[in-house]
């Protein structure tokens, strides 16, 4: 999509899955959150990752968008070393704020506290990265940005602050500002889960929007089944660092075969 | 005792002093805001390099007294304008201050708005200057004020080092006329006067930047 920006694809780039984890370990202190996780994510696909709250799900999110580091394994996007790079030799080293920097623009991420910046009107939120990462025109940002606050309805509140609008408005506004920098993968973070009951669903219905109209590679950590059964190619059920158990939607929720998410199932639904 | 004609006569002069304290208070505090902030945003840099030597500094600057410093620069630094040197030591000790102040600012930041800024990519000018600096400005510029009406009535350490501040005056002008009295209540006045609109100017501004 950032046709200008991307990297050249290597050899194996167009083929290759969006993300894949390698053995990937996550350790904080002697708390081991992933354990020797392999992973893959398809072009395109979405997955859902469901567990228990402490499986690691939204450690693999943060990892991804390097706002945490791994302890060990690779984690690649689309063919190529993500959380490493080549060093003298050509063996992986951990990779530099510099390659990261170049790298993560490619996925966006929404958190579960919104985290819009509240120093900003509404569409200032939504047109910041456009112009000051992506150097495009503040016209034309501030045009792109109405679109996408449309698309998530609230084009009536672009010149409101964040602090004034309900939670549901605040994180339809944030799913606006991750989907202006038109990221190749979209990373949500229990979007719902800071909303009262009654603004869930708005929000939600966005995402549904967002996940059958574009080709974005989605990977999402939700308590929300319903959304999960909706949207997802294939759901993920954590446990301790581990994938227990994957499968399409239908499988996992209809007759999920491992003893651990059918009762965590038992627990949510 | 008191003497309305000594207190007139007097009067131009210190004003004059009175000048040259605010032309002191205006510098050293634009030194003391730049400087303080640059000090916080350099100790949190990752490198040991950076920010052990510049706790040093800090901690050394803090814990001997201005007047001592005004008195070391002045004399180590041969051939240069008192009040150059008054507003470069007052700059630098309040800087050590307001340094602290910013980084109650900064850390009272939610770590969410860094992580968004991240996952924005936005370059670490922007992430500083666009989203932590303007949130973080609006928490202390109160104490940040405080800190300016403090280095105004600290101003007439200055007179140590010969600069021509309204105390220095005040007490050229007594001991000339022999009014004591006189020079320095007006001396005092004129402090009272002038912190009463800088109070309310702060107040002011707080409220201002409070929603």
């Amino acid at each position: 999509m950032l046709t200008d920006e991307s990297p050249t694809p290597t050899e194996s780039g167009a083929a290759a899955p969006a993300v894949r984890f390698d053995q990937v370990v996550k350790r904080y202190g002697d708390n081991t959150v992933l354990d020797h996780l392999d992973l893959e994510v398809g072009r395109g696909e979405r997955v859902t990752l469901i567990g228990p709250s402490g499986s690691g799900k939204t450690t693999i999110l943060r990892l991804l968008m390097t706002l945490e580091r791994v302890t060990e394994g690779v984690v690649h996007v689309d063919g190529e070393p993500f959380s490493h790079m080549p060093g003298r030799g050509g063996r992986l080293v951990p990779a530099d704020e510099r390659h990261l920097r170049a790298r993560r623009r490619r996925i966006g991420m929404v958190f579960q506290h919104f985290n819009l910046f509240p120093n900003m009107k509404v569409l200032d939120n939504v047109t910041e990265a456009p112009v000051h990462v992506l150097g495009m025109d503040r016209d034309e940002a501030a045009e792109r940005a109405r679109g996408l606050l449309e698309l998530v309805g609230l084009a009536d509140k672009q010149d409101a602050h964040p602090t004034r609008l309900s939670g549901g408005q605040q994180q339809r506004v944030a799913i606006a500002r991750a989907l202006a920098m038109r990221p190749d993968i979209l990373l949500l973070d229990e979007v719902t889960s800071a909303l009262d009951p009654e603004l869930v669903a708005g929000v939600l219905d966005v995402l549904r929007d967002i996940a059958h109209g574009t080709d974005i590679t989605l990977l999402c950590v939700t308590h929300e089944m319903g959304f999960a059964r909706d949207v997802s190619d294939r759901v993920l059920m954590f446990d301790g660092g581990r994938v227990v158990e994957s499968g399409p939607p239908e499988r996992i929720f209809g007759s999920p075969e491992h003893g651990r998410t059918r009762e965590f199932l038992g627990a949510v639904l | 005792m008191w003497s309305w004609e000594t207190a007139r006569e007097g009067l131009p002069l210190i004003l004059h002093g009175f000048g040259i304290t605010l032309l002191a208070t205006v510098f050293g505090s634009l030194l003391a805001v730049v400087l303080g902030l640059g000090i916080a945003v350099l100790r949190r840099t990752p490198s040991r390099w950076v920010t052990l030597p510049l706790r040093a500094a800090v901690e050394f600057v803090r814990s001997t007294p201005v007047m001592i410093q005004l008195f070391a620069v002045w004399v180590l630094v041969p051939g240069l304008d008192p009040l150059v040197i008054g507003i470069a030591v007052l700059g630098v000790h309040y800087a050590t201050y307001t340094s602290e102040v910013y980084r109650a600012g900064i850390d009272a930041v939610p770590k969410g708005q860094w992580e968004a800024a991240v996952a924005l990519s936005l370059p670490p000018v922007r992430t500083w200057f666009a989203v932590v600096l303007p949130q973080a400005l609006r928490k202390i510029v109160p104490a940040l004020g405080n800190y300016v009406i403090s280095m105004f009535k600290e101003t007439p350490f200055l007179s140590v080092i010969t600069v021509n501040e309204m105390v220095h005056e005040a007490n050229r002008f007594g001991s000339d006329h022999f009014a004591y009295l006189e020079a320095f209540t007006l001396a005092a006045l004129v402090f009272l006067v002038a912190s009463c609109p800088t109070s309310i100017l702060m107040r002011k501004l707080e409220k201002r930047l409070a929603h």
